[in-house]
């Protein structure tokens, strides 16, 4: 089983976090709930936090799968570097993003799965793990294909044993063998 | 169409029927709390959020008490074996057991939203209509209660009492946000990349259920949601809605009581509950029963494959059956599936553990270091349990398809064969076995091929050469595999396996497969049977459906699927 990546899961949790966020969000903006202000910071952080985690990682050994669509995540997500690379920020990004949805009951569980999620991303820290983009593989591993041969072959068969053989007397260069024994041309 | 039905008819009946019994439990709660005399006054304050709450609620009861029953092997395998009569389509719908405890589950995850979005909605209007903020009824009504606070409608019993305050001291909140918690958890835990990947973070966090089957037993203890009960005279909300003032002091119009209602939640899941404890006291009272190693049972073969020949006193095993493998030396928790390599004929059941992680290679370190003559580590067993391979000898034509180390299952299935045809058995209706073997690399199965070798020559022996086909496909290969297959093609037996049968390169062609198959087995019903990834299986599915015909006088695919 190897060596456990605690970031894929903390991956997996805090996307969630930010979708629960989210709807919790929607809900306390759209139902006009007492401050409801919170809940429209909710939205924003919900979106962000799911724009942010949504590019999985590279795993360590074995193969990465990736999500649905998320090259271009990627890309926007590895642009900023050592930010999004070291988990120890994730961590605390998400222990702060997560402090004012504990204001009002409809974020409060996105707030606390966010918490969870950044308690798992500062295990991973912890851990010596650090995000790295997956991204397509050029393919040059493939071995390039030979050449087709397309010119005659220099000393085609029939050909008779090695003791037997010897270089037609007019064109003694063109032959690919060495004449075991001396000729000459016939005279 | 027809052939369509005859591969996935009942599963889909199933699901159907599961369907239905959502939606109805949905509908009828929904209108249950959305028509009630007792909740008018409740309505008047929540609105249609009541509804919306209490409908996900029931239809939650309904899949909490689902949800156990699936992952309860050992019932499962009961449940197998006493529909050893009825045929072959409903035991193989128990092969199904995962994919039904996830489907259980994201309506778990779903109607868990809808009731808490609900209940945040009911939370915000208790606790506004507590402030005043709405008509003078819903405000009367906030109002009400005893003396002794049991007769109320609001649960917001002060004016001080925020939203969250009442989720964080009432028992629904309290166990509600916890439960919660722990379903998220479990359902990001066991993701796909996780459970394929981590394993243990996936084992131990779906312990959790623990924590979420206590705290749903109690969600309902505290009685939130309230209704109207009989006062004498009867208060009746249509007319007496619009004297609020008058309460009490009219004839017609007491002041209204209300009670909160039965809790049912641990009505529908103690049943299942029972039933999962008394699956784990089994798996616990196997883990301390002993288990005795065979005399020479451990053979390490050159590519590190550790055979295990045990013995355990009334084990019955059948024939593509797996174990679950404790040893408390590497791991007092950790169990793991390994598929039988044995025929229930011999008197002995083995396992042939090939180093593919952690535990399996600290097992063979350990094995590696016995003392000569000496027992093996202790080892518990947990099993057998059943799968799909079992039913192949009720199939006249089977269609055995493993993939790598899928073979497994069917090294049990041939060995089984090969003493059943000595025996003359006559339960043995299979007439023609057709066994297809893929894999990337063979040198990590010569036992596997030890095995075929050996049947191959009593087959022979014994004059049935014709009753199994087997055909191997190597799909990785390179250059000087070729160039030496090629040099030995003359040769009486493969090059790689040593069999009689020749190796092919690559996949096989599916298609023509099928075919010649349909062609010479006319009026037979063919069992494929597959052990091996999931993109095969959509491409065997696919094929079965596709060469079944519903002319009786054509062959007929059924395909099953081994889970791993």
């Amino acid at each position: 089983m190897g060596k456990i990546e605690w970031a894929m899961w903390a991956n997996e949790q805090a996307l969630a976090s930010g979708l629960i966020l989210l709807t919790g969000g929607i809900v306390g903006v759209a139902g006009q709930f007492r401050d409801w202000q919170f809940a429209a910071y909710a939205v924003a952080a919900g979106v962000f936090v799911c724009l942010l985690e949504y590019p999985r990682g590279k795993r360590n050994k074995g193969t990465s799968v990736e999500r649905t669509g998320q090259y271009c995540f990627t890309v926007c997500v590895k642009s900023f570097g050592p930010l999004t690379r070291n988990y120890y920020v994730r961590a605390f990004i998400h222990a702060g993003i997560c402090v004012p949805g504990g204001f009002m009951l409809a974020t409060i569980l996105g707030c606390v799965c966010l918490g969870i999620a950044s308690l798992i991303y500062l295990a991973a820290a912890i851990r010596g793990e650090h995000w790295e983009p997956i991204l397509p593989r050029k393919d040059s591993a493939r071995k390039p294909v030979a050449d087709s041969i397309n010119r005659p072959p220099q000393n085609p068969p029939p050909r008779p044993p090695a003791e037997m053989r010897r270089k037609r007397a007019e064109d003694l260069e063109g032959a690919a063998y060495v004449n075991p024994i001396p000729v000459t041309a016939n005279e | 169409m027809g052939n369509w039905i005859i591969n996935h008819g009942l599963t889909y009946f199933i699901l159907v029927v599961w369907m239905a019994i959502n939606t109805f439990l949905f509908v009828w709660f929904y209108f249950l709390y959305d028509l009630g005399d007792r909740f008018i006054y409740t309505r008047h304050i929540l609105g249609s959020a009541l509804s919306w709450a209490r409908a996900p609620a029931a239809v939650l009861n309904f899949n909490c008490m689902l949800i156990l029953l699936p992952v309860c092997r050992n019932l499962l395998s009961l449940i197998r074996g006493s529909f050893m009569c009825c045929g072959r389509t409903i035991r193989k719908q128990l092969d199904k057991n995962i994919s039904f405890h996830k489907l259980v589950a994201y309506m778990i995850a779903l109607m868990t939203a809808v009731h808490i979005i609900a209940h945040l909605v009911n939370a915000e209007r208790y606790y506004n209509s507590r402030h005043g903020d709405y008509d003078e009824l819903s405000t009367a009504l906030s109002n009400l209660g005893d003396t002794a606070n049991t007769t109320y409608l609001n649960p917001i019993r002060s004016l001080s009492t925020t939203p969250i305050l009442l989720v964080f001291t009432s028992i629904a909140g309290l166990t509600g946000v916890v439960i919660t918690l722990a379903l998220i958890l479990m359902i990001t835990s066991s993701m796909e990349v996780i459970r394929r990947s981590y394993f243990e973070v996936f084992w131990f966090t779906h312990h959790l259920f623990i924590v979420f089957f206590a705290g749903l037993v109690f969600h309902g203890a505290g009685r939130i949601v309230r209704g109207q009960t009989a006062t004498d005279p009867p208060h009746d909300p249509k007319h007496c809605d619009d004297e609020v003032d008058e309460w009490g002091m009219e004839e017609n119009c007491p002041i209204p009581q209300f009670a909160g209602g039965f809790p049912q939640t641990w009505m529908w899941v103690i049943g299942p509950m029972v039933l999962y404890v008394c699956e784990r006291l089994l798996r616990f009272v196997r883990y301390l029963q002993s288990v005795q190693y065979r005399k020479v049972s451990i053979v390490i073969r050159p590519s590190k494959v550790l055979e295990l020949q045990l013995m355990k006193n009334g084990f019955k095993m059948d024939v593509g059956q797996y174990v679950f493998l404790n040893c408390p030396s590497i791991s007092q928790l950790e169990w793991h599936p390994f598929t039988m390599t044995s025929a229930p004929e011999e008197d002995f059941f083995s396992v042939h553990i090939r180093s593919a992680g952690d535990w399996t290679q600290k097992l063979i370190s350990v094995v590696e270091q016995l003392p000569a003559g000496a027992q093996g580590p202790k080892m518990s067993v947990d099993g057998p349990f059943g799968t799909a391979s079992e039913d192949v000898f009720d199939y006249e034509v089977a269609m055995l398809v493993g993939a790598g180390i899928g073979v497994t299952p069917f090294a049990s299935v041939l060995k089984s064969i090969w003493y059943k045809s000595k025996e003359s058995n006559p339960k043995l209706s299979t007439r023609k076995i057709y066994f297809y073997w893929l894999c990337r690399e063979t040198h990590a199965f010569e036992w596997f091929a030890d095995l075929l070798q050996v049947l191959e020559r009593e087959m022979e022996e014994r004059g049935m050469g014709d009753f199994l086909t087997y055909k191997l496909f190597l799909t990785g290969w390179d250059q000087s595999q070729a160039t030496h297959v090629m040099v030995h093609a003359d040769k009486d037996t493969d090059v790689i396996t040593g069999l009689k049968q020749k190796t092919n390169y690559g996949r096989p062609n599916w298609d023509k497969e099928f075919e010649q198959i349909a062609d010479v087995h006319e009026w037979k019903v063919v069992g494929t049977f597959l052990c091996g990834p999931a993109a095969l299986a959509s491409v065997l599915a696919k094929k079965c459906v596709k060469y079944t015909d519903v002319d009786p006088r054509k062959t007929k695919f059924y395909f099953n699927q081994e889970n791993f």
